[in-house]
């Protein structure tokens, strides 16, 4: 069920402003893909154009092409609804429907497309909360609203919230900076675990999470303010940071970027 | 004051710290000082209120222990007569607050939710102007539009259902306006989330931002209705009183609170002015019960603490 995911000469937008400029890249299934780079060279932008998230901001277009197993994701009759089933994605902030209990948060995805089955239901929300490593500490409340959980407790729940539809890609933007490190190594061993199933991308600041979690990592970077952000080099992640091939991911990794 | 305290450390730590409690000091006296000032507006905003709920209380409040007050009408009862009870204009504005209600909901919340999540350019920034422009109009050219509309154009009788149709020109742009800031209010993490799960737009309007918001919208409804109830002159235009109980807003003359209090209030007999106060204080109070059942509504439907 993962698919591989392949951009070609992608140019991202908001409004007249370029944000990304001529990205290609390879994505490769049971894979994590760690985007690194400095503040504002697009991660996120990038990150958003794979599920087509980025055309929901006023302005936000692309061109170029990004495909999933060959399939054009911005073909003509390729419905954007359609494509965010198959692309989940888990937030910088855990955002827990407020008005939703645990249960109802997990089951959120399949409810809201129609699904009504209690029994699946049940079982969708049991493996979900298992995968997300979220299970066993809140299997008996499951009927407390989502926001009385902690932080990195909601941040599970989000991705528990993800994962119940089954998406083939799992796109995770620095899911990890509003959390505590038990609670970010928790997320870490969870995408480790994940990774059998999904196609994950995570975007991070933190060098050491993408040197842990990351099979590949690919670094963006920036001429300056105003200017698009580039893709510096992909790579395996071992590769990427023990002798990276640019000059400027080295000065990245080694902090004597500036 | 602030130039002491920079200048300070040049004269030795002695003065440092004297002219740090200066400051202190003279900070607290200013505290003190605002504090008392804002106690003092909210005394002078009380005072009228106060004033406003002691008198109507103190006149009003004899009748409204009786049982009668609440079950009967004022047919067969003249000024000079004691008794009779409001239960005929009772009825008659909660009839016609529903009926507006009923109608301005929709079209309010329909409005708010293409304002805040679909409209964009010249047709939104319209409507809004459109909605500023209502929220401005005084009750009284509401009234007389729809007595041009309703009586002048169509011919048809001045019924309750014509009073309601004035209150909802009033009614509309409050809960437009406060339902759109609620929506607002929605972070839009909380869409993005419902988006990416491959919910479409519309579905996560109804499912997610709605419910997010929804104390909020019913607080708002709440006002509004609680504005349109007291309005007199759309009953005065399109709502002639009657003492007897109708229950049938597209005939017949209705009763209303407004229009029972504005039909005794010049009379020198006493019944009738005991009536009157009773009626201004039964009108305060069904005001100040939907609110609070409003309150109540949106705490068990809102966000989970
Ligand atoms: N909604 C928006 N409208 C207009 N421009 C935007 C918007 N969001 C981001 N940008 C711009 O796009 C560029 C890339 O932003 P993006 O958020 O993708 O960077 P990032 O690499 O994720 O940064 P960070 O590491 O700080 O999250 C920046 O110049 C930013 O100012
Ligand atoms: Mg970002």
């Amino acid at each position: 069920m993962a698919k591989r995911i392949d951009v070609s000469g992608l140019d991202v937008f908001y409004g007249d402003f370029k944000a990304v400029e001529d990205v290609s890249l390879t994505v490769e299934p049971r894979s994590v893909t760690a985007f690194i780079g400095p503040s504002g060279c697009g991660k996120s932008t990038l990150l958003r154009t794979l599920n087509r998230m980025h055309e929901v901001l006023p302005g936000g277009r692309v061109i170029g092409k990004v495909t999933l197993d060959d399939e054009d994701l911005y073909g003509d009759d390729v419905d954007p609804v359609a494509v965010r089933r198959i692309v989940g994605m888990v937030f910088q902030r855990p955002n827990p429907f407020p008005t939703m209990s645990i249960y109802d948060n997990v089951a959120a995805g399949l409810r809201l497309n129609g699904v009504k089955k209690k029994a699946l239901l049940d079982d969708v929300v049991e493996r979900s909360l298992k995968q997300a490593n979220l299970w066993k500490e809140v299997q008996d409340r499951l009927r407390k609203p989502g926001s009385s959980l902690s932080g990195g407790q909601q941040q599970r729940l989000c991705i528990a919230r993800a994962v119940a539809v089954e998406p083939a890609v799992l796109l995770m933007d620095e899911p990890c900076s509003a959390l505590d490190p038990i609670s970010t190594l928790a997320i870490e061993d969870l995408v480790q675990e994940l990774k059998e199933r999904y196609t994950i991308i995570i975007v991070t600041h933190n060098m050491q999470q993408a040197a842990r979690v990351s099979d590949r990592t690919a670094f963006f970077t920036i001429a300056g303010a105003g200017k698009p952000g580039r893709l510096v080099e992909i790579g395996d992640t071992a590769e990427v940071f023990s002798r990276p091939t640019e000059k400027a991911t080295e000065d990245y990794i080694t902090g004597r970027f500036g | 004051m602030a130039t002491a305290t920079i200048e300070a450390p040049a004269s030795g730590p002695g003065s440092v710290h004297s002219s740090l409690h200066r400051s202190a000091r003279s900070r607290k006296a200013r505290d003190r000082l605002a504090t008392l000032v804002v106690l003092l507006c909210l005394l002078l905003a009380m005072i009228p209120l106060a004033w406003i709920l002691w008198t109507v209380l103190s006149r009003g409040a004899g009748l409204l222990g009786d049982a009668h007050w609440w079950t009967n009408s004022q047919r067969g009862i003249t000024a000079r007569r004691v008794g009779g009870g409001a239960y005929h204009a009772i009825v008659g504005t909660l009839l016609m607050a529903l009926v507006t209600a009923v109608i301005s909901v929709p079209i309010a919340l329909g409005t708010a939710i293409y304002l805040v999540e679909y409209g964009r350019g010249t047709f939104a920034r319209a409507v809004t102007f459109m909605v500023d422009v209502l929220t401005g109009i005084p009750s009284i050219v509401a009234a007389l539009f729809v007595y041009a509309l309703w009586v002048t154009t169509f011919g048809f009788q001045r019924v309750a259902f014509a009073v309601s149709l004035a209150l909802v020109l009033l009614m509309i742009p409050v809960v437009v306006r406060s339902t759109e800031e609620m929506l607002r209010l929605v972070p839009r993490d909380l869409r993005e989330a419902s988006y990416a799960l491959g919910v479409p737009r519309w579905k996560t309007i109804v499912k997610v931002v709605l419910p997010t918001a929804f104390s909020g919208i019913v607080t708002g409804i709440m006002l509004g209705l609680a504005r349109v109830m007291g309005e007199t002159a759309p009953l005065l235009i399109l709502g002639p009183y009657t003492t007897s109980i109708n229950m049938n807003i597209f005939h017949g003359n209705m009763a209303a609170l407004p229009t029972f209090i504005n039909q005794d209030r010049n009379q020198a007999l006493q019944p009738a002015l005991d009536r009157v106060w009773s009626a201004a204080l039964t009108l305060i109070i069904i005001v100040m019960v939907l609110s609070l059942a409003g309150r109540a509504v949106s705490r068990l439907g809102s966000v989970k603490k």
